[in-house]
């Protein structure tokens, strides 16, 4: 069968199991335009190459497939690092591709080319400039199978409008032909038996034991071996921002989250330790906080896909490369047969009853908390969180931006199930939220999916609630308006002595509602405590177009805890009404 | 840097096409104990080597020297690298290396178990009343004349990096023109391969 390289490219996303596709034409990708009026795979137009990549993250985030965009050369290629980035700190499966200028161009600073393999090399795991339309099936399969093994992330196919226009005969690769064709990518996923063997013995050892648990058990779909692991040792549970919901916040041995705004439990427990048991994450800095301070007396066990994030930041005393469900797996069988009662035993079972009374004993005393002014008093963001987490089905996904709103959709939402949290942790995009929630609402139709998002944020992405309600998917956005940038005041505030320098943003400029409405959908304001239950439950209502919610909220709200930046985690502030804290 | 180094290369950065090489115009006193070979086995694929070089300048590593060329299978190319970075980040750099879809084997050679060779051209002034004396220097140092001018000769020496520290050092006293070195190449030494059971250390 011949086919032009363009109806090649579609012809295998679809080979390949793709649904949807986030995207804008232009110029280079205009061959593959035409074929995608005859595809299966339903193409969603945005109105800006960045809200492409942000809603195939979204997508890819609760669906644990791969998201896909595809987008013109030039400036469409580099508004799509972002979320290329964005994808690559978070480990997020997303094939992006882009049009080229014909290959005769390249080179001589045609209309709207650009670099964009040489551009994307670094925050791509790999990319590909297609040099034939021959290659195309087979560096599509390629593209897909770098994307969704080993540590995921973002992969990036640059065609040339020729090779679009030009005839290849079609085939589709086998598994074992596309292994062949990457003979330098072979990842590890079966832990070493050894390694998991000491590291068994070393849990079993430990007085003060931790389990810190990041992104990588949600992209391994581990969310059971860990859960059966804490239920066959007891070792309480510290979930990272990119690992809310990996385990249930509910559950009596969940910790929470840890790090710079994580609460206080939790960064303490990870302090006191005597071991962590490090799965899937990657020692961040804003988890450690100054890294020589960080969990002093902890070895640690450390278990990633990525070999080169064993001993990046802090040295493992056992290192394990291998995919964390394996892992894990393999790691409570080996507990088991040192100790044939764990398994059946209720958590917490071994002799840990010393630490979780030290671990009760902070969770009494520091629990996260805020000022609760009364009723006519200014609405606390907090609050809104709470009693948008208290009207909405225990399964909403919430996607937030980058700043305070997302620290505190973190805290005081109750994460009881994967894939319910998507946020931009690594890069801290700003402007995620809106498109993340669209394609995370492409993704799980059926699930309710809000978006917390602060004003500043949302003026970065705003626009793309009309690509919302044009293709009918009725997210809900939920903005904490504190008219500032919010957590840039919380730093000028308190380490540049309140000088506020370029933070202000104005409550009323622009003016939200009626922006909301100019973009098809209903857009509500809310100023006052009483009035907020109400307008959620309105929103929730809701479900045949995008639904905005102006939530007026304290200016002067302050994200607690906080680990100043640089310094160890032993000098977390807690909540000023809680005094020093616990040193 | 020797004061007699001409106009050097550019001290790092990716080069043009495969078979090119990079390397500072000078070794001066050879390599320092914060130096290791790297002799990564990658794809022969247009744009690898940008791949690896700008993967070190990435994640904060200086290259050294760096020389690239198709092996004996000419569908994979061979890196040999020198990279100026203490054994921990080393570590760190091989393994972000392994992760390039494109490198297929690293070993790091230790200098003491590799055979090194490096190759070097340098023009050095030689009129009619010293020329002789820079003829008899070269050819006692195992070098070749490969360029006579009126003023100047071309010279030519391949060797152990240490010999072309020397010979840059001695040839310098009659006036360097220009002076452009390979970096250097690397195999394991072959005497060692036997005793140590494998040819070099797989740095992974």
């Amino acid at each position: 069968m011949r086919l032009t390289g363009a109806q090649a490219l579609i012809r295998s996303l679809e080979a390949q199991g793709v649904d949807v596709m986030f995207g804008l034409p232009g110029g280079a990708i205009l061959p593959v335009y035409d074929p995608i009026i005859d595809s299966t795979i339903r193409h969603i137009l945005v109105r800006h190459e960045q809200g492409a990549g942000h809603m195939a993250e979204g997508y890819a985030q609760v669906t644990g497939r791969p998201g896909v965009a595809i987008v013109t050369s030039g400036p469409a290629a580099t508004n799509i690092v972002t979320p290329l980035c964005d994808a690559y700190m978070d480990s997020v499966p997303f094939v992006c591709i882009t049009g080229q200028v014909a290959t005769g161009s390249i080179g001589t600073d045609a209309f709207q080319e650009c670099d964009t393999t040489g551009i994307t090399m670094s925050v791509t795991k790999h990319n590909w400039l297609v040099p034939d339309a021959a290659d195309i099936p087979r560096i599509v399969a390629e593209a897909f199978h770098v994307a969704t093994t080993g540590r995921p992330g973002p992969v990036l196919i640059d065609l040339p409008k020729d090779v679009s226009n030009s005839m290849m005969e079609w085939y589709w690769p086998t598994p074992a032909e596309v292994e062949a064709g990457l003979p330098g990518y072979r990842p590890t996923t079966r832990g070493h038996p050894r390694q998991i063997a000491a590291a068994a013995r070393m849990i079993a050892e430990a007085e003060r034991p931790v389990i810190y648990a990041g992104g990588g058990i949600l992209r391994a779909e581990a969310w059971a071996e860990l859960a059966a692991l804490v239920e066959a040792t007891g070792i309480p549970v510290a979930t990272t921002l990119m690992a809310r919901g990996a385990f249930p916040d509910s559950h009596p041995a969940c910790l929470g989250m840890p790090g710079m705004h994580g609460n206080y439990t939790a960064v303490t427990a990870l302090q006191r330790a005597d071991l962590l048991i490090a799965l899937g994450t990657r020692f961040d800095d804003r988890v450690t906080g100054n890294v020589a301070g960080f969990a002093p007396n902890a070895r640690v066990i450390h278990a990633d896909i990525d070999p080169a994030e064993l001993g990046k930041v802090r040295r493992p005393d056992i290192p394990i490369v291998g995919d964390a469900r394996a892992v894990i797996s393999e790691l409570v069988k080996a507990l088991v047969e040192i100790e044939p009662g764990a398994g059946a035993a209720a958590a917490p079972s071994r002799d840990l009853r010393a630490w979780w009374g030290q671990i009760r004993d902070w969770q009494a005393r520091f629990p996260l908390t805020y000022d609760r002014p009364p009723s006519d008093g200014p609405l606390k963001p907090q609050y809104v969180i709470e009693t948008l987490r208290d009207n909405t089905p225990d399964d909403t996904i919430v996607v937030s931006g980058v700043g305070q709103h997302q620290m505190w959709a973190s805290q005081y939402w109750r994460f009881d199930y994967p894939r319910t949290w998507v946020n931009s942790g690594g890069l801290g995009t700003m402007g995620f939220a809106v498109p993340a929630a669209i394609g995370a609402k492409v993704g799980q139709p059926g699930r309710m999916v809000w978006a917390i998002d602060g004003d500043g944020c949302f003026q970065m992405t705003a626009q793309e609630l009309v690509t919302a309600s044009s293709e009918r998917i009725p997210v809900k956005v939920a903005i904490l308006n504190n008219a500032y940038l919010g957590m840039v005041r919380q730093w000028q505030e308190m380490f540049y002595d309140e000088r506020y320098s370029e933070v202000y943003l104005s409550p009323d400029l622009p003016d939200y509602v009626r922006w909301a409405e100019a973009m098809g959908c209903i857009g509500l304001r809310v100023e006052h405590a009483d009035e907020v239950g109400p307008a959620i439950d309105k929103a929730n209502e809701i479900d045949d177009r995008p639904v905005v919610i102006d939530f007026r909220t304290d200016s002067s709200e302050k994200v607690y805890p906080m680990v100043p930046a640089g310094r160890s985690n032993d000098e977390i502030v807690v909540d000023p009404s809680q005094g020093e804290g616990g040193r | 840097m020797s004061p007699a180094s001409g106009p050097a290369g550019p001290a790092s950065g990716p080069a043009g096409p495969a078979g090119a090489a990079v390397s500072p115009g000078s070794a001066g006193a050879g390599v320092s104990p914060r130096h290791h070979i790297l002799s990564v086995l990658v794809e022969n694929k247009a744009g690898v080597l940008t791949r690896v070089a700008s993967l070190f300048s990435r994640r904060g590593y200086n290259i050294y020297s760096l020389a690239v060329a198709p092996t004996d299978d000419e569908r994979y190319s061979r890196i040999t690298v020198v990279v100026d970075v203490a054994s921990a980040p080393l570590e760190q750099v091989v393994k972000q290396l392994h992760k390039l879809i494109n490198v297929l084997k690293i070993s790091e050679l230790e200098p003491a178990l590799a055979t090194e060779r490096e190759l070097l051209l340098a023009t050095v002034r030689a009129d009619s009343s010293r020329r002789s004396q820079v003829i008899e220097l070269v050819d006692v140092l195992g070098g070749r004349i490969v360029d006579v001018g009126h003023d100047a000769l071309t010279v030519m020496l391949a060797g152990e990096p240490d010999a072309l520290d020397d010979f840059e050092a001695l040839v310098a006293a009659y006036g360097v023109l220009e002076m452009q070195r390979t970096g250097r190449v690397a195999l394991p030494r072959l005497e060692r391969q036997a005793q140590r059971g494998s040819p070099s250390r797989k740095a992974s």
